[in-house]
Parts: structure tokens; C-alpha cells; sequence
């Protein structure tokens, strides 16, 4: 401790102190709840009575409870939102790229629905894929196709709530438009210069430079897609027949409709660990495919 | 011989033309571009469709919107829906509360995330980026993750039913996400300003608050229409958290109203307008800060 200079400690010091309040906010909220949410996974408890330690029980009735993996059908299915808004974002974010006239306009467009969420978005869209008076049969009558029950069908509640997601495409698309301006114009010149045709460029300058990009959008969009719930809550509440019940809906029934804590908490550390799962693979084989300049 | 040879020659010459037509780099360039215009347009009416149906629904009288065929602009527009939608029930008191939650949210978040973003661009302490990587780890864990323990904490400490579990945690810089904004922030601003502060005599907290947080307003700007829009809309907290209708917000009252007037999508649509108008109107006013906000996620990410 004696080489160490006074300053180094009112270094030391000063530090932890600015990040004191993460510091607490992490013990409490994220790590102590974490533990608290394992250590009541082990129990069997109903919130009133006195927790009664049951081991891995619940995590042993994962296995057998059929709603369990139904709800992860569900929300694996529903991840197919997740390349559709990829490359609908890219290619939305190349043609607002171009220098054309009103191109402000349009990228204010495009991104309006993704300032929007919650509650009256789900409404908005319980209206829209209404099965008779809704504006999606309507105009698909208006051309001679009777449209499907959307969330009254068990085949077609899933893809209506894709189909939701996509009008939220604008998010993604505003951080591809980020990483094509920052590519230097300088790359396509010396690519025209060596006869290289659009799509060319395309291939080996513009999905390249992006990759960083498209890495993050993935990994947002697939931890995002294990939480939708409002939608589902509000929307389907899980049905018609299950269909929609979403890993987090059954979560929050578990817990807050059926008062299981127990195994409620064993579902969210499934969903936890899921997740990272999730995450880890798409990180470790983003080496492969992921570009970085100047490493 | 000769008419035929005319002909053939206007063919000819309707042919080099159509070539030449299609070699002009000019012409590419306009029939790309009317493409592109073509894309645009057709894109732009469905994504504003959505939006469309809500004005239009909300505009007409109750019942109105199960008849065939569908009036897609109201005559006349009821603007009278919306009074009518906001006062069936308590929907100021929803707005006060969601004003309150939100307000003091967002407070929270830029006090907390703005100290703990300086520390961690602008003072190297040791064991600081080991740290900085378990703030970005966190980004991963699921909110839905935690709520169990955290509802029986809030349980345990009386907050069920009032705005302290939704409140607090935001005082203790829980948003990885506005972390690492405000700390790429703080990164840009060049380490000379600390150092003549310091022979200045200006303590650490000095230099944070007086030098640098006035440089990073347009950061904070962001935290706070980033924030605003994620606590103006949120659902799954109010829904654990508050129980009595006096406590609601207007996510939670919203949804109420569903249960109780399920077929009026009038009446509903007109209560939805109101809630989203905030967050358009917000984007709309700080659009330059919000979309700068969210370019830098992606160059810096």
C-alpha cells in the first residue's frame, strides 16, 4: 500500500463514488434479485403462506407441463419477426438513402409508428385485424379475398402480431441509415472505377460496413422478441386455443393470477438463461460474419 | 423498295433510340429514382394506414363503425368523442398520476445515469472497464426475469399500490442503456477541460457538474424523450405494481376502458389518440436529438 500515492486512493475513492449508485442499484435490483428469484425457484409457494422448499421440483415440472413448452413454441415461432424486420430495415434504409427530394419526409414517415407502444397501440390493432369491420378484410374484401378471423384464428393470431412488429420496422431502419452514411463515399467510387455493378457493391462495400450494425439489431430484436407481453395480454390473452401464449404471459399468470411464485421464478430463470443462451451463440458465431474495420 | 427501306429505317432508329434510351446515365438515374419514389409512396401509405384508421374511426359516431360501407372520412367528424372518451371515466386523475410517474422517472434516470456515465468516461479508476462490462452484461437480463423477487421486496417494504416500486429503482442508474449513451458522451468531450479545472482549484463534482453536464445537454435531451416514451407507455409495471383504480395510469386505465366498453372502438380509438398524441408530438419537437440518439447506438454500439 505505501507506493501507492495519496491521489491514486482520491482516485480509487472518487471513482466508486460516482458509480455508487449502480453500484446499489445492481445489488439490490438486478443481482440481489436475481439470487431472490432462484432461491424462491426452489420452493413451492403461493405468496401468503410460508415458502415449503421443494428442490428442483419446479424446474422438473418445466419439463412435464405441456403449457410451458407450448409458450416456447410460441415465442421461438414469433422470433421469425426478427430477420423479416432485418432485411425489410436494411432495404427501407437504401432507398432513404438516396438524394432525393422529400427524403426527410419519408424517413419521418417511416419512423412515426416506433415512437408509439403499449396499450393504444395493441387497441389500435385489435381494430385493425378486426375479422369484419377492420381495415386489413375490409380492403382485402374490396378485392374479392374474404380475409382470415386474425386473432380470432389460431392459424393467423401469430402472423397478425408479425405483422404488427413490422410496422415498428422504423427503429431498425434509423440504425441502418446511421451506418450507411458512415460509410466513406470513397469505397463505391474506387469500386465503380473497377467496373464493379450495383449489386456488386452491395455484396462486398454495403453489407460489410454494416455487419456491426446488423449484429446489434439482431441482438436487440431476439431479447426483445422473448419479452413481448402487452400485446398478448391485451390482445389475445393468449388465445385463440393457446396460440399466443407468449413465454412472458404465462410467466405473469404463473405469478400474478395464480399466485405460483415458486414457479414462476423457475420460468424466469429458464427465460434468463434462454436469453444469454441466445445471445452467447449469435455472439460467438458473429466472428465469422461480422466485419470490423481495422480489426 | 424505298417506303420499305424508310420503314426499316424508322425502326432502326426507334431501336438506337430505345439503346440509347437505357445507356443515358441520366435516364438510369430517373427511372431508379421513380422507382425508389414508387417504393416510398407505397411503403409510406401503409405504414401511415394504421394511423389513418385511428383518426377516422375515432371521428365517427358511436356504432357508426359497423356499418357497411365503410366511411372512411366522417361527415360530419365528431370531435365530440373525445370529450366523451376522456370523461367516462377518471382519465385526468390517470393523466396526473402517469405525468407524476413519468416525470419523476425521467428525473431519476438522468440524475443518476449522468453521475455514474462521468465515472465511468472520466475517471480512471481501477477495475473500471471489468465494471463497465457487467453495467453492458446487464443489458441482456430480462426485466420479466426479476419482477417476482421485486414484487415481493416492494411488498415487504408497503410500496404495493403507490409510485415508489416504479419510481426508486430509476434514482440508482438501472438503465444500462442511458449509461453507456451519457458515458460515450462524456468520452467526447477532450480531458484538458478537467485538468484546468483542477488547477482552477475545482473539485471532481465541479468539474461534472459545472463543466461537463452543460456540455452534454443535447445527451441528456435524448435520456429524456428516450425515457419519457418508455415510461409514458409502460404496462407491465403499473400492472403489477398498482391495483387500485385512483393509482392507475393511462396505460392501466386504457385497458379498463377496453373491459368495460369493449365494442365502442370509437370511444376507444378517440381515448388511444389521446394517449399516443404525447409521445408524436414529443418525437416531433425533438426529433433532431431523438434521431441522433439513436444513430449513435448504432456507430458506437
Amino acid at each position: 500500500m505505501l507506493g501507492k500515492s495519496r491521489l491514486y486512493w482520491k482516485i480509487v475513492f472518487e471513482g466508486y463514488a460516482f458509480i455508487s449508485l449502480w453500484i446499489i442499484g445492481f445489488v439490490v435490483f438486478t443481482a440481489g434479485a436475481l439470487f431472490g428469484s432462484f432461491s424462491i425457484s426452489l420452493t413451492k409457494w403461493n405468496i401468503v403462506g410460508t415458502p415449503e422448499f421443494i428442490g428442483l421440483g419446479n424446474y422438473q415440472k418445466m419439463f412435464e407441463d405441456e403449457f410451458f413448452w407450448k409458450s416456447l413454441q410460441v415465442t421461438i415461432l414469433f422470433l421469425f419477426n426478427v430477420p423479416l424486420n432485418l432485411a425489410l430495415g436494411l432495404f427501407l434504409a437504401m432507398l432513404l438513402n438516396q438524394k432525393i427530394r422529400m427524403i426527410g419526409f419519408f424517413r419521418t414517415l417511416f419512423y412515426l409508428p416506433s415512437v408509439t407502444a403499449g396499450v393504444a397501440v395493441s387497441l389500435l390493432w385489435m381494430w385493425i385485424f378486426n375479422p369484419r369491420f377492420g381495415v386489413i378484410n375490409v380492403l382485402l374484401k374490396n378485392i374479392g379475398i374474404s380475409g382470415p378471423a386474425w386473432l380470432g384464428s389460431e392459424t393467423w393470431a401469430l402472423p397478425a402480431l408479425i405483422i404488427m412488429s413490422v410496422w415498428g420496422v422504423g427503429g431498425g431502419m434509423l440504425i441502418y441509415l446511421g451506418a450507411l452514411q458512415g460509410i466513406p463515399t470513397a469505397f463505391y467510387e474506387a469500386a465503380t472505377l473497377d467496373g464493379a455493378n450495383a449489386l456488386q457493391k452491395f455484396r462486398r462495400i454495403t453489407v460489410p460496413m454494416i455487419t456491426p450494425v446488423l449484429l446489434l439489431n439482431l441482438i436487440m430484436g431476439v431479447i426483445g422478441s422473448f419479452q413481448v407481453f402487452t400485446q398478448a395480454f391485451v390482445m389475445t390473452k393468449g388465445g385463440p386455443n393457446y396460440a399466443t401464449l407468449f413465454y412472458v404471459l404465462y410467466l405473469y399468470q404463473n405469478a400474478f393470477q395464480w399466485f405460483n411464485m415458486g414457479y414462476a421464478s423457475a420460468l424466469a430463470w429458464v427465460l434468463f438463461l434462454v436469453i444469454l443462451a441466445f445471445t452467447f451463440l449469435i455472439l460467438r458465431t458473429s466472428s465469422s460474419w461480422v466485419y470490423y474495420e481495422g480489426g | 423498295m424505298a417506303q420499305q427501306s424508310l420503314e426499316q429505317r424508322r425502326e432502326q432508329a426507334i431501336v438506337t433510340d430505345f439503346a440509347g434510351f437505357w445507356q443515358s446515365r441520366h435516364r438510369q438515374d430517373q427511372v431508379l429514382k421513380a422507382v425508389v419514389y414508387l417504393l416510398l409512396v407505397v411503403g409510406a401509405i401503409g405504414v401511415m394506414l394504421p394511423f389513418f384508421w385511428m383518426i377516422s374511426t375515432s371521428l365517427k359516431r358511436p356504432g357508426t363503425e359497423f356499418t357497411f360501407p365503410i366511411e372512411w372520412i366522417p361527415v360530419p367528424p365528431r370531435f365530440g368523442n373525445y370529450q366523451t372518451a376522456w370523461t367516462i371515466l377518471p382519465f385526468n386523475l390517470w393523466l396526473f398520476n402517469t405525468v407524476r410517474i413519468t416525470g419523476l422517472s425521467i428525473l431519476g434516470h438522468i440524475v443518476s445515469c449522468a453521475i455514474v456515465g462521468f465515472g465511468f468516461a472520466r475517471i480512471r479508476f481501477p477495475g473500471r472497464d471489468a465494471i463497465f462490462l457487467l453495467v453492458l452484461a446487464t443489458m441482456m437480463l430480462p426485466y420479466p426475469s426479476v419482477i417476482v423477487p421485486l414484487f415481493i421486496l416492494f411488498k415487504e417494504l408497503g410500496w404495493i399500490d403507490t409510485i415508489l416500486p416504479l419510481v426508486v429503482p430509476t434514482f440508482f442508474a438501472t438503465s444500462a442503456f442511458y449509461i453507456f449513451l451519457l458515458r460515450q458522451f462524456f468520452m467526447t468531450l477532450p480531458l484538458e477541460l478537467d485538468d484546468a479545472a483542477r488547477v482552477d482549484g475545482c473539485s471532481t463534482f465541479g468539474i461534472f457538474y459545472r463543466i461537463c453536464v452543460p456540455l452534454i445537454k443535447p445527451a441528456l435531451g435524448i435520456i429524456l424523450v428516450f425515457s419519457f416514451m418508455h415510461h409514458w407507455n409502460d404496462f407491465l409495471g403499473p400492472l403489477i405494481f398498482l391495483s387500485d383504480l385512483d393509482k392507475y395510469t393511462l396505460a392501466l386505465g386504457l385497458r379498463f376502458f377496453q373491459g368495460q366498453h369493449r365494442v365502442e372502438w370509437t370511444l376507444l380509438m378517440a381515448a388511444s389518440l389521446i394517449i399516443l398524441s404525447p409521445c408524436i408530438i414529443l418525437f416531433f419537437i425533438a426529433q433532431k436529438n431523438y434521431i441522433q440518439g439513436i444513430v449513435i447506438t448504432g456507430v458506437k454500439g
